[in-house]
């Protein structure tokens, strides 16, 4: 399968509560064969760059539905980089079409939204890991 | 070139989103006539004899956003259009129980609703407002019994008698625990709050419904109208058994137990499911309480239409879809109704898509006729077949929770958590294999840019630092020792199971103690919940 022997870990930054993508994302990582490790809810960035190097992924997927995709993807990046974790970051969620470039530039490898495929979404982490 | 040819479109299945296939056609002979009457029990044609001849549904739209100010200009732009009630949207931070200086509370100041750190913040919000002459409705629940405190000590200081206070709390922790995640404290001791607030409520604000049972969160976290009616109500019976430990009697407490819904797009589903549940909520109470008081046994509910149901592919078919869940919601006999804006799939609506939402309830109300005669659906063959049918699948919902051994353990150890993760990634399949239809997203879908929208809502962005400076200015002008003896009570009070602490918290909200103070003197005694991670 497509993520086989990849670790993923699928975090909740800040105090959003939605976790129904997040759930859905993880279990579809899963299938395709990653070893998935969900967070929960209400996690700090510093919290989730904690796990991601103490679990050795290979990528952090965020889930934010809350607007504050800017700040808390900024946040995980500094933290990212102040631990020097070399890990693909993907950001899913409500993100309005207009700050896809800024995430981008923050450095996401990837921004998804509810209406894109399970399927596409998958393929696209795939595709970024195999790199 | 080739000629142009039709698009014959994808195949209309037999099936509702619930599960249930429905006949093609439906004939007397498959329901049973019961010649039932609106106003009377089971109150499947609507709890009022006269329906909205009486009195219209509320149109009352959530909405708050950034500092109390903008949120207050909002709701009186909101009023001069035709709205009827308020409905209070909260940020993250009021919502969790964290004070806008809590490191987590940072970034999320003022983004999904309105910050309310303390009262003065309350008072700000109701600058201009009465809130004895309007019903307000909050979808607060960690923090529920602060602000419901919160509200009472506003209209205190403005003069305004508690018992005129009308309006709603959302005040519903078990759905938080499965779907939308607002928790704090562990279940048992969110259990007793809400309790308290309840019986509290009763007693000094008796006209205003200090809880709203809430199936939404579930039905846009992915599970069926069945499910989302059967889980709701099977946390109502675990509210009632919590209010009868606690002292409380059914027969009182029950005429303000209220409800609150999504709708989603299957119009007669919806209206069946309304009926449904309306039926077998007063059975319900009827069976196992031995209620017979009318009044008591009545499910009243509002509703919100659009959530999940509205997508950000060509948005303006959004307000199409709010329309006929608009009118879904009337012919099911709601309340009190939240009409979503076409754009709140992906931001906060602007003043242009707010008042369109509203203008979409007057339509529905004052052009459509819907509203003239009660339950007009009533007899027909589908629809009392549909009702039914649901109510049996409702009751199946309830007894499966039972087997487990009732909400509250369902909730505690995650049952009902992937339960409703395994039907998002179900229903998100079908939507991905085209099986579900979503007109303009995995059917004629064009990505050429009808995708554009008039305008960006755009969050100001002092907002998060005039929040921070009001909030200091609060505790720098506060009477910090009555602050502190305040908030000293408040524990002492807390750590008396006997005890109810609304007193406690009204007391709290005088003195200018904030939310995040308060939530944290009780979780110092009772703790965190601790979240089963389960998917």
């Amino acid at each position: 399968m497509a993520l086989n022997g990849k670790r993923i870990l699928i975090a909740k930054p800040g105090l959003d509560g939605h976790d129904v993508g997040a759930k859905i994302i993880a279990l579809a990582l899963r299938d395709a064969g990653a070893e998935v490790i969900y967070t929960g809810l209400r996690k700090s960035p510093e919290y989730i760059v904690r796990v991601a190097i103490e679990e050795d992924v290979d990528a952090v997927g965020l889930s934010i539905l809350s607007g504050s995709h800017l700040e808390l993807v900024a946040e995980t990046v500094k933290a990212l980089a102040d631990q020097g974790a070399e890990v693909a970051l993907f950001v899913g969620g409500t993100i309005p079409q207009t700050d896809h470039a800024a995430l981008a530039a923050a450095g996401a490898a990837g921004v998804f939204t509810a209406e894109m495929k399970v399927a596409d979404v998958v393929a696209a982490v795939a595709e970024t890991l195999a790199k | 070139m080739s000629d142009a040819k039709a698009n014959p479109g994808p195949t209309l299945g037999p099936e509702i989103p619930s599960g249930i296939e429905v006949p093609e056609v439906v004939t007397g002979d498959m329901v049973e006539g019961s010649g039932e009457r609106p106003g009377v029990y089971p109150f499947t044609r609507g709890i009022f004899p006269n329906g909205y001849r009486g009195r219209l549904w509320t149109i009352r739209q959530y909405s708050g956003f950034g500092s109390a100010e903008e949120t207050n200009a909002r709701y009186k732009f909101l009023l001069d259009q035709g709205q009827t009630g308020l409905s209070v949207a909260l940020d993250l931070p009021t919502q969790c129980g964290y004070d806008p200086t809590h490191p987590m509370a940072r970034p999320e100041i003022g983004k999904v609703g309105v910050s309310l750190s303390s009262l003065s913040e309350m008072e700000l919000l109701f600058d201009g407002i009465d809130p004895g002459a309007i019903s307000t409705s909050f979808t607060i629940n960690g923090t529920a019994p602060i602000i419901y405190a919160m509200y009472v000590a506003a209209a205190d200081k403005k003069g305004v008698a508690r018992d005129r206070l009308t309006g709603t709390i959302q005040n519903d922790i078990l759905k938080e625990y499965v779907a939308r995640g607002t928790w704090i404290f562990p279940v048992k001791p969110s259990m007793r709050l809400i309790a308290d607030t309840i019986l509290y409520a009763n007693r000094q604000t008796p006209r205003f419904n200090p809880i709203s049972i809430a199936g939404a969160h579930f039905r846009d976290a992915g599970v069926s109208a069945i499910e989302e009616m059967g889980f709701t109500l099977a946390d109502g019976l675990a509210y009632v058994d919590e209010l009868l430990a606690r002292g409380g009697d059914v027969t009182h407490f029950a005429r303000r137990l209220s409800f609150f819904f999504y709708v989603h797009m299957d119009l007669f589903e919806e209206v069946a499911k309304f009926r449904a549940g309306r039926r077998l909520w007063a059975k319900l109470l009827r069976e196992r309480y031995g209620v017979t008081d009318p009044k008591a046994l009545m499910f009243r509910f509002g509703v919100v239409c659009g959530g999940s149901s509205l997508i950000a592919s060509q948005p303006y078919n959004n307000i199409v879809r709010v329309g006929i869940e608009n009118l879904a919601a009337v012919l099911g006999g709601a309340q009190s109704i939240f009409t979503c804006a076409y754009d709140e799939a992906f931001q906060i609506p602007t003043e242009t898509s707010a008042e369109i939402a509203v203008r979409t309830q007057q339509i529905v109300a004052y052009e459509s006729g819907a509203a003239r005669t009660v339950d007009p659906l009533g007899g027909s063959h589908y629809v009392e077949w549909l009702t039914d049918e649901m109510e049996t699948g409702m009751r199946q919902v309830i007894d499966e929770i039972e087997a487990y051994g009732g909400a509250v353990k369902a909730i505690e150890e995650g049952y009902l958590q992937s339960r409703t993760a395994q039907a998002a990634k179900r229903r998100k399949e079908k939507i991905d294999e085209g099986e579900t239809v979503v007109v303009g997203q995995n059917h004629f879908r064009r990505d050429d840019g009808t995708n554009d929208f008039g305008e960006v809502f755009r969050l100001d962005p002092e907002v998060s630092a005039r929040v921070l400076e009001k909030y200091q200015a609060i505790l720098d002008s506060r009477d910090n020792a009555a602050a502190e003896a305040a908030l000293g009570a408040l524990d002492e009070a807390a750590g008396e199971d006997g005890e109810n602490l609304l007193p406690y918290l009204i007391e709290c909200c005088h003195a200018y103690a904030t939310v995040g103070e308060m939530v944290a003197v009780l979780k110092a005694r009772w703790g965190e919940f601790q979240e089963p991670v389960k998917f």
